[in-house]
Formats: C-alpha cells, sequence, structure tokens
C-alpha cells in the first residue's frame, strides 16, 4: 500500500529534464518555419515576438511572415536576409525543457554547426520532400556522427507538396537510413511533416494514415537519454580548489569540478592524475549538504581522504580505469580560423578539460572532404570549416579518452596565441 | 528504462544549475578580477545565490557592483544592501549621477539614463581593473542576446563584436584576454524567466517586494504602466490612476514599466509568468523599444 502510493506520487511529480537539440538547414528547407511552429504549438513564441516579426516582414515586402526573423536578430542578419552565427531558443512542456542550437546549413557555417552539435543531445535534419537528400543532408548527417550527437531525427518536410506521398517519403527514409548506417549513427528517427501545416508536428497527422510512428514532439519529449551519458568511467576534471580563510569553517580542502563521467561515491578508491597518487572519496559536498553520490552533470566537492597535491587540470578516476596520460595526440580537428590555416609546425595553446597546455602540429595526415568523405592526403594545411586528420604534440600530458567513448574527456579547443580567439575543435582519435 | 538511468536522473533546473555554477568556477580559476553585477533585480539575486552556492563553505570571492541610474526604486536598493551585508561582500557602486557631476557623462534632454550608464560602467571597469563581470542577461529575454555567448569578449572600448564572436563549444570556455581588454560572463543564459522563477521558489529565495501585486500609482503610456515618483515625468494628458500591479523586471525606474497582476506569491507569479504571452521586456521595457536592433546597439557600445 505504502509503496504504490510512494510510486505514484513519484511518477506525479516527475521533474522536467533538459534536452538539447541542434537544427541545421536552411530558410529553403522550412527549418525557421519548423522552430517557429514548435515555439508557437508549445507557446513558447511571444504575441510581441510574432507582431514585430510580422511588421517587419511586411515592411519589407515579404509575401510570407518570414519566420527566420524570430532567431536572425542581428542587424547584419536582418539586412542581408541570413543567419549568420548559431541562435538559441527555448521551450518546454510538462516533461521537458529544450534548448535549440539553431545553426545556418550551408558549408560556410561549418564552424556554426560543429559548434552545435558540440553539446546536442540530439540533431533534427531537414529535408525538403521534393528535393530528397541533397549534398547539404549528407553533410549534415557526417558532422552530427563526428561529434557523436547520440540522436539524429531526419524531417522530411513539405510532404503537402508531394500529396503526401508514402512512397516519397520511404523513399528517402531509405536513402538516409542506408547513408548513416555508414556514419554508425547511434539512433536514427525519420518523421514526415509539413512544419507549415503543422503536421505531424505536435500530433499525429490524418492525411498521413500510413505513417504509424509518433510526431515530432512526441519524439523529443519521449526520446529516452538518460543513458546516452557514461555512467561507467569515472572522470572528475578538478575545476578549483576550495579552501575558506575562515574561522569558522577549519581544515576544509575540496576539489570542486563537475563531474565528466562515471559515478562517485564516498569511501571510492580513486587515483588522481597526473601524479598517480590513489586515496578514497571521504565526502562528496555540496552547498545544499553532503551527497550519497555524483553523476553527469552534477557540480560538487569532493573531498579526499588523504593530503595529496591535488590542483586544476588534475583528474580523479579509478586506479583500473583511468584516461591515457600523453603528450602525442591522434585528433579530428574542425578549422575554424579565417584569418590563418592550420599547418604542419604551428603552436597553439590548448584548453582540454580544465587543463590547458600548448601544442605544436607534428602532422597532418589527411583532409576530409565534408561532402564525399574523400581523404586527401597530399593536404598541407586546414582552411576555415575543413576537417583533418591531425597529430600533436603537447607541452604537458593530455588526461583525455578517445572522443567516441567520451566526449566530455576527449574534446578540445584551440586557441591562436596571438588573438586568443578559439580557431579549432579537436576530437581526440586514440591517446599514447 | 534500466534501472540505473532512472536513479540517475537529474531535473532541468539540477542541470542549470549545475551549468551555472561550473560556468562560476571556470571565471575564477582563470581570470584575476571577475566582479558580479548585482541591481537587486531577480536575476541577479538568483546569480548571487549560485556564487554563494558555488563556492560554499567558502565565501563568494569576488566583489558586487551596482550600476546605479540614479532612478531606483527604493525597495530594491535597501534589498540590494540587506543581501550584501548578509554574505559579507564588498559592494562597488557605478554612480550615474556621480559621473554626470563630475562630466564623465551628460544628461539627456528626455531624462533617461539607460545608454549613459554604458561609460559609468565601463569607467569602473577600468578603475577597479576588473577583467571579468558577471551578467544575469538570459538568451531567451532578447533576439541579439541569443546569439551572445556565455564567455562574451569585450575588446578595450568595451565593445561586443557580435559577427565576431569566439566560438563556444562543449564546455570549454575560452576567457583569454589581453591587458585592458574583458570577458563578460553569462552563468544564466541557458534560463528563461520562468526557469528562475523556479529555482526562487526551489531556493526560497527572497526579492524585493516590488515584484509581487500591490497597489500603486501608475499613467498609461503605450500600452505600458509606468509608476508615478519623482524619476518619471508626466506627460500633459496623462492622468495618474491607482491599479494592482507588479514588476516582471526591474531596472532604471523611469524606464521600466509594471504589469496588472494580482500574483502575490511566488507560486501565483509562476502561474501568471506560464500564462502570458508577451515577453518580459517587451512587457515592461521602454529602453527596448527604441528600434528592432536596439539591444544590439547598445551591446556594441559595451552595455551589459
Amino acid at each position: 500500500m505504502t509503496a504504490t502510493l510512494t510510486e505514484g506520487r513519484a511518477a506525479e511529480s516527475r521533474p522536467m529534464d533538459l534536452l538539447r537539440f541542434a537544427t541545421a538547414g536552411s530558410v529553403d528547407d522550412g527549418k525557421s518555419t519548423l522552430i517557429g511552429r514548435l515555439l508557437y504549438d508549445t507557446k513558447s513564441l511571444f504575441t510581441d515576438q510574432l507582431e514585430a516579426v510580422e511588421a517587419v516582414s511586411a515592411a519589407r515586402g515579404d509575401e510570407y511572415t518570414n519566420l527566420a526573423l524570430l532567431t536572425d536578430g542581428l542587424r547584419a542578419e536582418r539586412e542581408q536576409g541570413i543567419t549568420i552565427d548559431v541562435a538559441y531558443r527555448y521551450f518546454a512542456t510538462p516533461r521537458r525543457k529544450f534548448i535549440i542550437a539553431d545553426t545556418p546549413g550551408h558549408i560556410q557555417y561549418t564552424r556554426n554547426m560543429v559548434t552545435g552539435a558540440s553539446t546536442a543531445d540530439l540533431a533534427l535534419i531537414l529535408v525538403d520532400a521534393r528535393k530528397g537528400l541533397v549534398e547539404q543532408s549528407r553533410r549534415h548527417a557526417f558532422l552530427c556522427s563526428l561529434l557523436r550527437v547520440p540522436h539524429i531525427v531526419l524531417c522530411v518536410n513539405k510532404m503537402d507538396l508531394v500529396d503526401y506521398s508514402q512512397e516519397v517519403f520511404e523513399r528517402i527514409a531509405d536513402e538516409f537510413t542506408s547513408f548513416a548506417a555508414k556514419l554508425e549513427a547511434p539512433d536514427l528517427a525519420v518523421v514526415p511533416v509539413s512544419a507549415l501545416l503543422g503536421d505531424n508536428i505536435v500530433s499525429r497527422s490524418e492525411k498521413m494514415p500510413w505513417y504509424e510512428g509518433p510526431s515530432l514532439l512526441h519524439h523529443l519529449e519521449h526520446l529516452h537519454i538518460a543513458s546516452d551519458r557514461n555512467l561507467v568511467d569515472v572522470r572528475f576534471p578538478v575545476q578549483y580548489v576550495i579552501r575558506p580563510q575562515s574561522t569558522t569553517v577549519t581544515d576544509f580542502r575540496g576539489y570542486a569540478g563537475q563531474v565528466a563521467s562515471g559515478v562517485l561515491k564516498p569511501g571510492d578508491e580513486v587515483m588522481v592524475l597526473p601524479s598517480g597518487f590513489t586515496t578514497r572519496i571521504a565526502a562528496i559536498e555540496t552547498a545544499d549538504g553532503p551527497v550519497a553520490e555524483a553523476f553527469p552533470p552534477m557540480s560538487v566537492t569532493v573531498r579526499l581522504a588523504d593530503e595529496l597535491d591535488v590542483s586544476r587540470g588534475d583528474m580523479i578516476c579509478r586506479p583500473n580505469n583511468a584516461p591515457s596520460t600523453a603528450q602525442d595526440i591522434e585528433a579530428m580537428i574542425c578549422w575554424m580560423d579565417e584569418t590563418a590555416p592550420l599547418r604542419t609546425g604551428g603552436k597553439y595553446a590548448i584548453k582540454h578539460t580544465t587543463r590547458s597546455a600548448r601544442a605544436i602540429v607534428r602532422g597532418l595526415q589527411y583532409r576530409l572532404d565534408v561532402n564525399t568523405l574523400h581523404r586527401d592526403e597530399g593536404a598541407t594545411e586546414l582552411g576555415l570549416n575543413e576537417i583533418g586528420r591531425v597529430r600533436l604534440r603537447t607541452t604537458v600530458p593530455l588526461l583525455a579518452d578517445g572522443y567516441r567513448r567520451n566526449r566530455s574527456t576527449g574534446g578540445f579547443i584551440v586557441i591562436d596565441e596571438s588573438t586568443n580567439r578559439t580557431v579549432g575543435a579537436g576530437m581526440v582519435l586514440e591517446a599514447g | 528504462m534500466s534501472q540505473a538511468a532512472a536513479a540517475y536522473r537529474v531535473s532541468h533546473l539540477d542541470a542549470l544549475e549545475a551549468e551555472s555554477i561550473f560556468v562560476m568556477r571556470e571565471v575564477v580559476a582563470e581570470l584575476e578580477r571577475p566582479v558580479l553585477l548585482f541591481s537587486g533585480g531577480k536575476d541577479s539575486i538568483v546569480m548571487l545565490r549560485l556564487a554563494e552556492k558555488a563556492f560554499a563553505p567558502a565565501r563568494v570571492p569576488f566583489p558586487v557592483m551596482h550600476v546605479d541610474t540614479g532612478h531606483n526604486f527604493p525597495e530594491v536598493l535597501a534589498f540590494r544592501d540587506a543581501r550584501v551585508a548578509e554574505l559579507g561582500l564588498q559592494l562597488v557602486v557605478a554612480s550615474v549621477p556621480e559621473a554626470i557631476e563630475s562630466g564623465l557623462v551628460r544628461e539627456l534632454t528626455d531624462g533617461t539614463r539607460n545608454r549613459i550608464q554604458t561609460p559609468v560602467l565601463l569607467a569602473a571597469i577600468e578603475k577597479y581593473r576588473f577583467d571579468a563581470l558577471f551578467g544575469g542577461a538570459r538568451r531567451d529575454e532578447e533576439k541579439a542576446r541569443a546569439k551572445e555567448r556565455v564567455f562574451s569578449f569585450r575588446d578595450e572600448f568595451g565593445q561586443w563584436d557580435p559577427k565576431n564572436q569566439r566560438p563556444e563549444l562543449w564546455a570549454l570556455y575560452n576567457g583569454r584576454h589581453h591587458p585592458g581588454e574583458s570577458i563578460r560572463v553569462f552563468p544564466l543564459s541557458n534560463w528563461t524567466e520562468l526557469d528562475v522563477w523556479h529555482y526562487i521558489a526551489r531556493e526560497r529565495l527572497e526579492l524585493p517586494s516590488i515584484y509581487f501585486a500591490h497597489d500603486r500609482e501608475v499613467v498609461e503610456r503605450d500600452g505600458m504602466l509606468y509608476a508615478v515618483n519623482e524619476f518619471f515625468r508626466t506627460r500633459p494628458g496623462e492622468t495618474p490612476f491607482t491599479a494592482r500591479v507588479r514588476y516582471r523586471t526591474v531596472g532604471d525606474a523611469s524606464q521600466t514599466a509594471a504589469v496588472r497582476s494580482d500574483a502575490d506569491t511566488v507560486a501565483t507569479v509562476i502561474e501568471e509568468v506560464a500564462a502570458t504571452r508577451i515577453t518580459e521586456r517587451g512587457a515592461t521595457r521602454g529602453d527596448d523599444r527604441v528600434s528592432e536592433a536596439a539591444m544590439e546597439d547598445r551591446k556594441r557600445e559595451g552595455y551589459f
């Protein structure tokens, strides 16, 4: 009786969770219409925003209310009618809060899409049902797989313009599915929609009785994402050491950070890298009191049983499950700098977890054509938006896992030391 | 669903809190002289709470700063001072009236001080050599802000260059800068107005009373309700009347409008915010109504 009551209450007060997704595409695919529709139908679009967009659209002589204006907020974007950067949008349903990273789809904005995909649980790729898969769709799918976005949804849009044809939909779905299989995309769903008319966006459309899957929103709401996190490999990058200078709190020394992966518990035997010393977790503290376990993405403060020399950039892991400690790094790098290319011999700053290092480019093995996946082994540099396999030598060891296994401890950014700009995104292939 | 996955559930508020705490710790670890912009408004109250949590049991390791236009709601100013005292923080006041006095800025003919607070802010940054400023801005507030980074680089003139922003990947924030340049940091980037209110409820945070329904003498202008006070100039034809209102945002007292409301508790405010169809800045900020790109233009000049 008691158990049933407790369960009932737990289900009722089930808290909302958070899903981040990236969208890629251009106005032509109806991406802005789709986002506008999701926002509007979940009551996340406000009257004054809509009125402002309608007024600007009318003043510009647009034939329809251009919902792209909702996200294209910068003066230059409005003037040129283009999207130049990642825009973040928010909506929520009673089950979930959603963060949309809305990125432009053209090849010259690859860096924006890579940026949006880096934190995404899911990527939403749009195709126009009349055109089917185009070069851009394949590129988007490839970038999502490179960034290890765990879930992909292909929206076959403008179904109203192909008479809601099952045949058209299935041809596109089959083609995409076989292409995605080559990319090892982890989870794929394909939904036929009309963003303009709202078919299969919030609720199942009556016009496509042959489609047996959920509506887009239902899929986004119910998708199981909790086990996308790596709960196996304990990785706790030390971010900051908390040592109160106070008369009321004495002898407190805690290592603050966000759990990158795995589950930490008081009493666990742990190893601190790079020193390699082992000790036990004495307690896991938060401002609301100690906790029995910590897991991603919790920000906590870990206290260790022994006094060790631990500082920012160190990593707490398990003695029998540690990242590699290496100065020679093989990585895929997406170059993001328009002013200078990546070249062999180039020196850069690296930020990886909470650790900073300097790195020299020892070699460029190949440059990847993001449309054909052809490897150009004769390439000598990576320009803006180009992706290639690079060998790096770092000044201090990176405590890294392969990006495929761990997005948090496998990703790094490359920084130009003179301009301080972020010029590249790296994904560790293998360390050691 | 596996048992393990069910057990390791993280609510959206917990995820947002964890991210904000990570951001604040990252700033303190990597930058020299951070400061938190604290106005006594709800977003900065939440931000200060997150700072408290990020460094507990140690004290918040940076001062707070208020850019004071001189047009204040007395309740908010009293709240600011009480909260600062409670946490034992240093408060820096960058005063617009003093800057007018000293000739740093000139009072505009319409008496509004939104635009002239930017040079005052920049002067304070220079005087105290702050290199990181925590601001409570959220991306859901305004379309220019929707494109702003969590770590937003500002050049030596405090300017934001929206077309030339640093890509921000994973949780790897780049706070590197040269002397004189600075980073604006927005820990609440991914929060919405409703998230803020849910967090206020969960944390039982105290707020200045003007956030809750009360009777106030107002005039209606451009469809908005402005309080009649010493900073607000009524125009001919405007007749003050008493209305039951509350404030959705708290800014300059001459520029911030109230909304009609009966919501006098956090719970009823949450209901109201969840049901409203107008954005908080659209409903309450005269300063955003100047043009389509009013916020972007102010930000380029070094605004928050």
